[in-house]
């Protein structure tokens, strides 16, 4: 029966083709960006939750540096020390806090050069807590262990042909800043690129390799269960400020909550994609209206036809149903245009994206949630359309409808 | 003869355009049997379709009583006179009146349709009907694609979908010449003798209506003059 009226429905487009692509036209522009954005900003999203999440969520990150003086590590800031890192493990309600290294380094392996982040692992009991925080596990190998030394752990994406390419395997020997390490375990990729083209190892050869005695790039400070992250914070710039002689508002070092950066990340994303929304919420309504409007001449038009249709018995809801099937499958075909041009769109920016940062780290995120609703949101803008032509259509008197010459 | 199955009573339909009012129809009475072949006739504007369209619950009357089977129609909503005219009741009319982007069998089944019949009974009924015509042959062709008396078949069979009581013809041979004009009658006639349906045509035609047991004259929305052939 419903499927009786939907082979109708469909009769009916087909048979004004070229009024149907024009009308769904404002239905696919719509979805189409809502599809790419959506896909889009939440590939955006994880990629840079992943960068993040290099550093933990519930962490206190301090880098030397202040805002003012440009990135960490440019030579003319004082760096953080080790001492840094005594003091702040006794700063009030911190839990403990551990020095990290992170350095750009030269790793060649198979005649082929990369250049890649290089991070320290730490010692002990704190091993186990940085591998938590990045949330790292070995794919192939094994982690870390205390006392290796000139053994790395590498990221899974060091194995791709513009790093050191897939030969590298277990038991492979690749030369970090010109010394010869023996690589013991693979990462699992964590999509963030950092880790997945970082090269680990042991915080005292790490000091060897980069000469680099004392020096921390940052200080990663867990805060104990319960303290206010905000007076935490406060109280490691107050000792900071101390240590380093500074004055406050001169800081030469930066404190932050990770979960902040995510806030402000999330808010950011949020206003372009609000944007974005409204755009594609203005030419679905737009389409919606073009819907409503061919769906009004299609009224007229087949009017002596819903005359014909009733004096062979179609009830009002008969009539209804025909028109609004039609006016949906309107908004739906223009949805799966929309979705197909959207999921081209969003895997094309993302593809143009990769080449300009020459890492895949922006990926078209499109699930399948994502199409089944572009799907029924195009369904449902159309029916809704629809409502009122299909709701004159069904009231016509039929011998009035009859009379009607075309 | 048999049961009454259509009764009008008093009759009015009166049409109103503004300020003026056109009565259309003016107090008819006409009863008609199980198995009758009834024609109406009458100058143009006389009432005869508003009176075929009343009794084909198009439409309802502005005062009076219509029967149908022994109940009134004239108080029934939309839906009500909907389901009636798609079970008891086939329609022929003079412009044939098939849907365009439908083909003919299409055509023949939708009535088919409203009434919830699966498809297999559908494409079944429709094929009977169609060769009843003498169309098999034409069965995926549509409106465009076949002759005006072709088209009237098609609509004939069509009118045949849900095995009415009642065909209700609007002056089915009004838009045809002469032979195939008589090639439809013998169509309606066949209908009418064979399958003992009940026939309401309207016509101009006096060689057409002389073929019918019964000729109603309708003058100014009233019946002057019943002859009985
Ligand atoms: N919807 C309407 N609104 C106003 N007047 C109408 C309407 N339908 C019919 N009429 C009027 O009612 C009268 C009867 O019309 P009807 O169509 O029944 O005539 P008819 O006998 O079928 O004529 P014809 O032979 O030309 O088909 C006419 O005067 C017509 O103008
Ligand atoms: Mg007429």
């Amino acid at each position: 029966m419903l499927n009786e009226y939907f082979n109708l429905a469909l009769k009916n487009l087909l048979k004004r083709k070229l009024r149907s692509w024009l009308t769904m036209i404002g239905i696919f522009i719509g979805i189409a960006a809502v599809v790419s954005l959506i896909g889009l900003g939440q590939g955006l999203r994880n990629a840079v939750i992943g960068q993040f999440s290099f550093l933990g969520t519930d962490f206190i990150t301090v880098q030397a540096g202040g805002v003012q003086f440009g990135p960490p590590g440019s030579g003319v800031v004082k760096p953080l020390t080790k001492d840094d890192v005594e003091d702040l493990n006794d700063v009030n309600g911190v839990k403990f806090a551990i020095g990290r290294l992170i350095k750009t380094g030269k790793t060649e392996f198979d005649d082929k050069v990369s250049f890649n982040f290089v991070g320290s692992m730490p010692d002990g009991e704190q091993r186990k807590e940085v591998e938590k925080i990045l949330g790292i596990k070995a794919e192939k190998g094994r982690l870390l262990k205390d006392g290796d030394r000139l053994k790395v752990v590498v990221g899974n994406h060091l194995l791709n042909k513009d790093h050191l390419g897939e030969k590298l395997k277990i038991g492979s020997k690749i030369l970090v800043q010109g010394k010869q390490f023996e690589v013991v375990g693979i990462l699992e990729s964590r999509g963030s690129f950092i880790i997945d083209t970082v090269v680990f190892m042991n915080i005292d050869t790490m000091r060897e390799v980069f000469d680099k005695k004392d020096d921390v790039s940052a200080i990663l400070v867990k805060t104990r269960d319960g303290a206010n992250m905000n007076i935490v914070k406060e109280n490691i710039e107050k000792v900071l400020r101390r240590t380093r002689k500074v004055d406050e508002g001169e800081e030469d070092f930066r404190a932050e909550l990770a979960a902040n950066n995510l806030a402000a990340l999330d808010s950011t994303l949020f206003a372009v994609q609000l944007f974005v929304y409204i755009i594609a919420g203005i030419s679905l309504v737009v389409g919606g209206i073009g819907i409503m409007n061919t769906m009004y001449t299609a009224v007229i038009e087949r009017t002596k036809e819903i005359g014909i249709m009733k004096s062979i018995g179609a009830k009002n809801e008969d009539v209804f149903i025909l028109f609004f099937f039609e006016s949906g499958l309107l908004g739906m075909v223009g949805g799966i245009i929309g979705i197909g041009i959207g999921v081209g769109l969003a895997k094309g920016l993302a593809y143009i994206g990769s080449l300009q940062l020459g890492s895949n780290l922006i990926q078209a995120n499109i699930s399948f949630g994502l199409i089944v609703g572009a799907l029924l949101f195009s369904y449902l803008i159309g029916s809704l359309a629809g409502i009122l032509p299909a709701v004159q259509a069904s009231k016509l008197s039929p011998v009035e409808a009859l009379r009607y010459a075309k | 003869m048999n049961r009454t199955i259509i009764k009008l009573e008093n009759v009015w339909k009166i049409y109103k355009m503004g300020e003026v009012k056109v009565n259309a129809l003016r107090g008819v009475d006409l009863s008609i049997k199980e198995g009758e072949f009834v024609s109406i006739m009458g100058p143009s504007g006389s009432g005869k379709s508003t009176c075929v369209n009343m009794v084909g619950c198009l439409d309802v009357p502005s005062k009076g009583r219509i029967s149908l089977d022994g109940h009134n129609i004239a108080h029934l909503s939309e839906s009500e006179l909907a389901q009636i005219r798609g079970r008891k009741i086939g329609f022929i009319f003079q412009q044939f009146n098939l849907i365009p982007t439908l083909t003919a069998i299409e055509n023949v089944m939708l009535p088919m349709v409203f009434q919830g019949y699966s498809q297999e009974d559908r494409i079944k009924r429709g094929k009977e009907l169609l060769a009843l015509v003498e169309l098999q042959d034409r069965m995926h062709h549509r409106p465009t694609e076949l002759s005006g008396g072709q088209q009237q078949r098609v609509a004939i069979a069509r009118s045949l979908a849900n095995n009415p009581e009642v065909i209700l013809a609007d002056e089915p041979t009004g838009n045809l010449d002469t032979s195939t004009g008589k090639n439809v009658m013998d169509f309606l006639m066949k209908l009418n003798r064979k399958e003992g349906k009940t026939i309401i045509m309207v016509t101009h035609d006096s060689y057409v209506a002389n073929a019918a047991n019964r000729v109603e004259y309708l003058k100014d929305g009233k019946i002057i003059k019943t002859k009985h052939n």
